[in-house]
């Protein structure tokens, strides 16, 4: 006797909870043979304004945790990630229509990309920043400090690798984050935001919209309390009218990139998403 | 005579040998432009100086190619040893000719010449005296080994610090391994026309700088021009975000210093002596013509009548007047659009139910002035205190805790600059790590270095200038492979290193070229 299963719905992820979208939409995700595998939320521009408003609310408290402490908690997501493994691969397996060895190697090295860059939050600052010999009697020091809410349109070619590659930079340095899952493989998204939520991630510090890019990348692009946007899984889009949009509050764009080296591992994605602060301390004469 | 009243002490104007007309400095020679020619005026008493070339799209053209020649053919291929050469002999040229510099920029300016002279002109020799020591250490820069320059760099620089400005441009970028294409401001352009001279002197290779003079339509042509690899903008943000959509989609990289609308937060156990100095430094430097200027004073409540009333003494001594006066406190204001500006925002503060108090000075009859002026009781939704004047008048605002001052401090859409007045160490490293601002002066203010980079947050900009820093953004890592896109965001220094797989662009012989670039 074969057990019926019980199916997951898939929600968005905002503020640390699973709201269904406010607009009451969903899409269906479908396998490559066309066989019908869940009916994801279709975020709306609103469920995109209050996904930014829990992300701005978020940044004081990650910004302000300290660097070895965000290392902890990215690692954190390993480990559960890790412990998850099977679901995941499972679920890349059916999604992406891929054999098992295939969804195996991109969880493996999703995996391994948080470890990565859960080690640089307490070193990045050391190696971005430095203290400078002005001529004068000031101590001078220049240190990265995060931009502040990052959204980001995830790579759309992959369910997990690319997401991860994109999210994880953007939180080292204590961004909070508002991300665009892949349209076509938007479950392991909502499955990463489950282990989000269970990890000791701080709830708004990453939300997770999935839907249709082209219809809510504009909303992101043009809202002011968005300080960077990473196009890198928008290369099928206008990215340059989100460029222009951006441009109206002086957001830092990160362009689109495609093919397999897609927001690969690199110092470079963390320091994007900082700002310079140089402080100059006066020196007392003795 | 008051204790207050000196005699005049002008420095003298002999030093400087001034043409009755200026060209364009394209390819290593002075050519005329194709625009129709202008005049600059001394601002301190609306008497022309010189004639001014103005670049047609032609001439920017022309600049362009020139520059890309120089590039091809001489700059890029030369050794760093050899630019930072180049770099310390027009380092040591600017400390030759200092007084001269100077004395030229206090009358083109209107800028009181014990700042040009003390300030500026020493400044513009220590850039080019840093960046010099660069041009063969690139590998030390932070990209990783052999990082490469971006090309053809157009910047077009205010006219608040014109030489200074055009110091923090061209030495970071000539360090580099990259040639420029400047445009001063049109109201500033002498400076960088004697400075031109001192690169003849100094016998750079002809077009590896080329400075164009021209108003914004100029700017605008040299930035939208195909031939630039990379933009550095110092100005307004309004314009900073025009120059972000129009390079948006390019493969052009950027680097923004916009406006601010710095807050100085005065703690009430600051030392107060120090502290109405740092002020007065802070928003009168320069006329307030400072786009870090600490404009907006927060001081805590139970001490805003004792720094009020100091500050209103110690501007009564401020002596207003002829910017080569070497007793001169306070200059002129830059231009009579800018007087107006500074006058049309002050009345707004006063409608917005502010107190306006200015000090009493003798305003000159020529010329555009305006006295120190302060607001109280100003509100924190105020134009007054959101709006950056760009002129000497600073917006006094009050708090009561820590909390309240950096949540003041932060509310505005800039983030250039903040000051921190306490006496204690543990206050400044918490509130300077709260604030959001590029640059932080914890007891003094206005302090600039060529080591220390500079730039803001938010809508002040993107990029630094100065350090380390500066130099990543006119660098990029050495080619990996292929690749296909490329952030264009600067993060300096460290940054953006391994993320730019940069895609490279073919050569080009530029289209301009062939029409020939000399008349």
């Amino acid at each position: 006797m074969t057990r019926l299963a019980v199916p997951k719905t898939y929600k968005l992820y905002i503020g640390g909870a699973f709201p269904r979208s406010e607009s009451g939409r969903t899409y269906e995700v479908v396998a490559a043979d066309g066989a019908f595998l869940a009916n994801a939320a279709k975020a709306s521009r609103k469920d995109a304004r209050d996904a930014i408003v829990a992300a701005r609310a978020a940044v004081a408290g990650w910004s302000g945790a300290t660097a070895y402490n965000r290392g902890q908690v990215l690692y954190r997501i390993a480990e559960l990630l890790e412990g998850r493994r099977a679901q995941f691969v499972a679920e890349i397996e059916e999604v992406e229509s891929v054999s098992r060895a295939v969804a195996s190697a991109q969880v493996d090295e999703s995996i391994d990309r948080w470890v990565w860059y859960a080690g640089w939050a307490d070193k990045f600052a050391q190696v971005a920043g430095n203290a400078n010999p002005v001529a004068g009697p000031y101590f001078n020091i220049s240190v990265p400090e995060p931009t502040g809410v990052v959204a980001i349109i995830a790579p759309q070619d992959s369910s997990l690798l690319g997401l991860v590659s994109a999210i994880a930079p953007a939180l080292v340095a204590g961004n909070s984050v508002v991300v665009v899952a892949s349209e076509r493989f938007p479950l392991s998204a909502i499955s990463l935001a489950e282990v989000l939520a269970t990890s000791d991630v701080p709830k708004g510090v990453v939300n997770v919209l999935t839907g249709s890019p082209a219809e809510i990348a504009p909303w992101l692009a043009s809202h002011s309390d968005v300080n960077a946007i990473d196009l890198v899984g928008a290369g099928a889009l206008d990215w340059i009218s989100l460029e222009v949009d951006a441009a109206d509050t002086l957001k830092r764009v990160l362009r689109p990139e495609s093919g397999p080296d897609a927001a690969a591992p690199a110092l470079g994605r963390i320091t994007a998403f900082t700002e310079t602060k140089t402080v100059w301390h006066t020196k007392s004469l003795l | 005579m008051s204790f207050l009243e000196y005699a005049p002490a002008p420095e003298s104007r002999a030093i400087l040998s001034l043409r009755d007309s200026y060209g364009l400095f394209i390819d290593g020679e002075f050519v005329d432009g194709r625009g129709t020619p202008f005049q600059t005026i001394s601002p301190a008493s609306e008497e022309r100086i010189a004639t001014i070339s103005n670049a047609n799209e032609a001439d920017v053209a022309d600049a362009v190619a020139a520059a890309r020649r120089a590039y091809d053919r001489v700059w890029s291929r030369m050794s760093g040893r050899d630019r930072g050469k180049y770099l310390f002999r027009i380092a040591r040229l600017v400390q030759e000719r200092a007084r001269e510099l100077a004395v030229a920029e206090s009358l083109d300016n209107g800028k009181p010449i014990k700042e040009s002279r003390d300030v500026d002109v020493p400044l513009v020799a220590a850039w080019f005296f840093y960046y010099a020591g660069w041009a063969d250490k690139l590998d030390h820069a932070g990209l990783g080994a052999n990082p490469r320059s971006l090309g053809v760099a157009a910047q077009v620089i205010p006219w608040n610090f014109p030489l200074l400005m055009l110091a923090w441009k061209i030495a970071p970028a000539l360090a580099a391994g990259n040639t420029v294409v400047l445009k001063p401001a049109e109201t500033t352009p002498l400076t960088a026309l004697i400075f031109a001279e001192i690169l003849q002197q100094a016998e750079l290779p002809a077009g590896v700088v080329n400075i164009i003079t021209g108003a914004g339509d100029t700017g605008a042509t040299l930035v939208a021009h195909e031939g630039v690899d990379k933009v550095a903008f110092t100005g307004s943000t309004a314009v900073g975000r025009a120059i972000a959509k129009q390079i948006a989609g390019t493969d052009k990289k950027a680097t923004l210093e916009l406006g601010g609308k710095a807050a100085n937060i005065v703690f009430d156990d600051a030392p107060i002596d120090q502290a109405i100095e740092g002020i007065v430094n802070g928003i009168f430097f320069n006329q307030g013509h400072v786009c870090c200027a600490g404009s907006r004073l927060l001081v805590q409540e139970n001490i805003h009548d004792e720094v009020v009333e100091r500050l209103k003494l110690r501007l009564s001594t401020l002596r207003l007047g002829d910017p080569l006066d070497k007793n001169t406190d306070v200059g002129a204001i830059n231009s009579k659009e800018q007087l107006e500006r500074i006058r049309e925002l002050s009345d707004v503060g006063v409608a917005e139910g502010a107190d306006r108090w200015s000090a009493p000075c003798v305003i000159p009859e020529n010329g555009f002035w305006y006295a120190p002026t302060i607001f109280t009781n100003v509100q924190t939704s105020s134009r007054i205190a959101r709006e950056e004047i760009f002129g000497p008048v600073l917006s006094v605002l009050t708090f009561r805790t820590p909390a309240e001052a950096i949540a003041k401090a932060n509310n505005t859409p800039y983030g250039l600059s903040a000051g921190i007045w306490t006496d204690k160490g543990s206050r400044i490293l918490a509130v300077a790590d709260q604030l959001r601002a590029g640059v932080i002066w914890a007891n003094t203010f206005n302090r600039f270095d060529p080591a220390s980079p500079f730039g803001g947050y938010k809508e002040s900009g993107y990029g630094r200038e100065g350090g380390r820093h500066g130099l990543g953004a006119y660098l990029s890592p050495a080619r990996v492979g292929r690749g296909v896109a490329q952030p264009r965001l600067e993060t300096g220094g460290a940054a953006s290193a391994d993320l730019e797989t940069t895609r490279r662009r073919s050569p080009r012989s530029p289209k301009s070229a062939t029409k020939g670039s000399k008349r």
